[in-house]
């Protein structure tokens, strides 16, 4: 019971760092594709104000996730890491070069500086959350053998893995156009047309990947779509009718419960997936319940959840809410 | 309890691959447990590598916001323009360094499993829960830090300047709690082992509260004060040399090394304290620190010195007769267990790990007298020191305390060597079976010297440019801390 507790609360970090992890790295989707430094300027400019003061807050679910990992289901982290060694290395790569390079970006002043630690920020941001959501795709569809070597390459080069890894993209971009008609609306900067207008893309974009799944999933990965067609069905209908419902309102201009709906589009499919995978942690080779740790490990880990629910989720919604009032704000210098 | 370690991992790639082929080469050649297998050396370079440019920017990141929240708080008690000015710029530094720090860390949470899978898949359980409690401190020192910096304006001072103390608190719990992990690797606790590897009676308090935690714990902090410490006061010396000598050196200095001055005192103390227990909970490291071959009482103290690990003599060394024995025990009479106590392939490297111990105690003793010069000008003059030394040696103090901090976790890691869980798991055990672990250490090693350049170029960039503006008169025109927002600022930076 515990380990399955233990197990729901690291697939909520999980969800957490796509969906507030996510639309930072979707912030960086946007950046490359905003066009020159004049014409990008504008979008860059709110882009990199809203996700300034959260991302490395959010970007700490990932450390949340991974010490979970590793302290619950030593096992499963373990075999996770020795077969996928390949992603997750380039990924590592990807999460220093997008960090420092927009950290960089806000002290330099010269434009050619600003281009090259920008265009680091953004390429980064696109590469790293592809090669995250192969990870997720290779454990997903089985093919982490446990406590061995699965094939360092076929492991995440493969239809499954690809697919997740391409939608990881997508539903960054997704969330960060999303996140960012809400900023626009706010700051009155005349940029809410220009990210609806991405937002609709990106939904677009991730819906018709959503499309392809059914079918790579129903060839590559017949155990993962056998659960998602049944226990996890419902799941995967709700978030279909919010990422439809946001689709419209977007299209009609209304933005409203557009973040929510968004939200729990991608919130869903994660569950989906973790319930489609259940009771597996690593499919078809260990369930959550044989991957646990030592029982007096999950408790204090239990322990640990509800001092994190005590101090940090307030402090959270805290820094959420300064940034959302719009009282957090860089300095000149 | 998941099935063991030992049970279900196997050994080495594919059928034919370079790594298996050599493996059967020597194992042919030699007794298979003789020879480390071919990953082990780049997985130990990677490890340190990354993690020795990490800790660097983990000390920053855990010091530096009492540095201003200090200067903060003077700012505003003192309603002093300058102090404001300096905590100001300070947040910004901070700014970037704790950004690099915190995704050079994630890069450690990465190697983990990347290089040690074997530890992490027998001993995860263990001793991964002080890092569950790092990973909370961790969440509540971004959080406020990100409140902190992007605060100053719209944040009123007194609330604006609170957001600073949770950052502090979070800092050094964060350090006891990875450092506990790190003392767990010296000290194991809280589990028993079967004969079969089956790990029972798992306990995670007492790994996290182990035997090392405690001064090790203080040890890493007080060095991560030293250094933020020294290292923001050489920048100020730097410049007070260059003739700069005004109340915004003046003060840009005083504040960090003064914290430095501080801690550096009872550093040493809690270091001698540390190296007694290593005396009696780990004696091979002990005998490693302090080149002692075989054992017995009266052993010299050797300063320098360099070991022949198949005759046991020490040549080149000036050697204290007796006093290695009085620091391990008060009394030349104290028995000093030597290295030749244990086979030669349970023994560290021990000259590496002398020779950095003698850096790391020659270089705390220097910044120890160099505390005490500037305690003691500051009590009788009220004044900082005029010697042209002091300055030279404060310039150099960042560096210095640097050198010393990275030579005394040369001392702890390599000191340990064989073993990664002291006498339980040896290093070559645990390393991953992964290829290509070479290419990923040259990978990582570009990477991070593109990030210090790039970290180097930044912030001097920013130094330069308040350099230009460093008249307070125009500051207070158009940078003013804590003033009214104008309408939109005009941004002078052209995103790209």
């Amino acid at each position: 019971m515990t380990a399955e507790i233990v197990a729901a609360v690291l697939w909520t970090g999980v969800t957490a760092y796509a969906i507030f992890g996510g639309a930072d790295f979707g912030a960086g989707f946007w950046d490359l594709f905003a066009g020159g430094s004049q014409k990008g300027a504008a979008p860059r400019e709110l882009m990199d104000e809203a996700i300034g003061p959260v991302w490395e807050a959010n970007h700490t679910w990932l450390i949340f996730d991974l010490v979970v990992l590793w302290t619950a289901f030593s096992e499963v982290f373990a075999s996770v890491m020795t077969t996928l060694y390949v992603p997750l290395t380039l990924a590592a790569i990807g999460i220093v070069l997008r960090g420092s390079g927009f950290a960089f970006r806000r002290v330099t002043k010269q434009l050619a500086g600003r281009r090259l630690f920008g265009a680091t920020f953004a390429l980064s941001s696109v590469v790293t959350p592809f090669f995250l959501g192969a990870v997720l795709g290779a454990i997903a569809s089985g093919r982490v053998p446990l406590g061995q070597h699965g094939d360092p390459i076929t492991s995440w080069v493969n239809p499954t893995a690809f697919l997740t890894g391409f939608l990881a993209v997508a539903t960054c971009a997704y969330l960060a156009a999303v996140f960012m008609v809400h900023e626009a609306h706010r700051n009155e900067r005349g940029l809410e047309r220009y990210f609806e207008v991405r937002a609709i893309g990106a939904s677009i974009g991730a819906g018709l990947l959503a499309l392809v799944g059914i079918y790579v999933l129903s060839n590559d990965a017949p155990f993962l779509f056998e659960g998602l067609t049944n226990e996890a069905l419902p799941f995967v209908i709700v978030s279909a009718i919010c990422g439809l419902a946001t689709l419209a309102m977007l299209w009609k201009g209304m933005i409203r419960g557009t973040r929510v709906l968004a939200v729990l589009a991608v919130a869903a499919i994660i569950w989906a997936w973790g319930v489609a995978q259940h009771p597996y942690l690593l499919p078809g080779e260990i369930t959550i319940q044989q991957a646990a740790g030592a029982e007096a490990t999950m408790v204090a880990l239990l322990v640990v959840f509800a001092l994190a629910a005590v101090f940090v989720v307030p402090s959270l919604i805290w820094l959420y809410r300064l940034a959302d009032e719009d009282r957090l704000e860089a300095t000149e210098g | 309890m998941a099935t063991s370690a030992q049970g279900t991992w196997r050994v080495a790639g594919g059928a034919g691959s370079l790594g298996s082929m050599l493996a059967s080469w020597f194992a042919a050649s030699f007794s298979a447990a003789a020879q480390p297998p071919p990953q082990l050396l780049p997985a130990r370079m990677q490890m340190a590598f990354t993690l020795g440019t990490h800790i660097i920017l983990a000390c920053l990141g855990v010091a530096f916001p009492l540095v201003v929240l200090i200067a903060n708080w003077y700012a505003l008690r003192k309603d002093d323009p300058v102090a404001l000015l300096l905590a100001k710029r300070w947040s910004k530094v901070m700014a970037v360094v704790f950004a690099v720090g915190a995704v050079t860390g994630t890069v450690l949470s990465f190697e983990m499993g990347l290089l040690w899978p074997r530890m992490l898949g027998q001993f995860g359980d263990v001793f991964g829960f002080p890092f569950a409690v790092e990973g909370i401190f961790f969440f509540l020192e971004a959080i406020f830090i990100a409140i902190y910096i992007y605060g100053w304006k719209r944040l009123s001072p007194k609330v604006h300047l609170w957001t600073a103390v949770p950052v502090v608190i979070a800092g050094i719990g964060g350090t006891v709690s990875v450092v506990a992990a790190n003392a767990w690797m010296n000290h194991p606790a809280g589990f028993t082992m079967t004969p079969s590897g089956e790990l029972t009676n798992v306990d995670p308090m007492a790994a996290m509260f182990n035997a090392g935690t405690g001064y090790q714990g203080l040890h890493m902090l007080l060095a991560a004060y030293m250094v933020t410490g020294f290292l923001v006061a050489s920048v100020y010396a730097v410049g007070w040399m260059k003739g700069r000598k005004d109340r915004y050196h003046r003060l840009g200095f005083v504040i960090p090394f003064a914290i430095a001055a501080i801690c550096t005192p009872i550093q040493i103390i809690v270091g001698d304290t540390a190296a007694r227990q290593v005396f009696s909970k780990q004696p091979t490291k002990f005998a490693a620190m302090e080149l002692v071959w075989k054992t017995g009482p009266n052993q010299p103290e050797y300063i320098g010195g360099i070991l022949n690990e198949e005759t046991g003599e020490v040549t080149g060394a000036i050697a204290i007769p007796g006093l290695n024995s009085i620091l391990a025990g008060f009394s030349v009479n104290t028995v000093v267990q030597g290295l030749s106590e244990v086979p030669p392939e349970d023994r560290p490297p021990a000259n590496v790990v002398h020779l950095a111990f003698d850096t790391m105690v020659g270089l705390g003793s220097l910044l120890l007298l160099l505390s005490g010069w500037f305690g003691f000008v500051y009590w009788r003059k009220r004044d900082l020191p005029k010697s042209k030394l002091f300055w030279l040696l404060a310039a150099a103090s960042g560096v210095m305390a640097i050198t010393a901090m990275e030579a005394g976790w040369i001392v702890t890691e390599v000191g340990r060597q064989p073993w990664i869980v002291y006498g339980i798991m040896r290093t070559e055990e645990a390393v991953t079976d992964a290829e290509g672990v070479w290419i990923s250490f040259g990978v990582f090693v570009t990477l991070y010297a593109v990030v210090a350049l790039g970290t180097v170029v930044v912030l001097r960039g920013m130094s330069r440019r308040w350099r230009e503006t460093s008249d307070l008169d125009d500051i207070e025109d158009t940078d003013v801390p804590y003033g009214p927002r104008h309408a939109h600022e005009p941004h002078e930076s052209e995103p790209g």
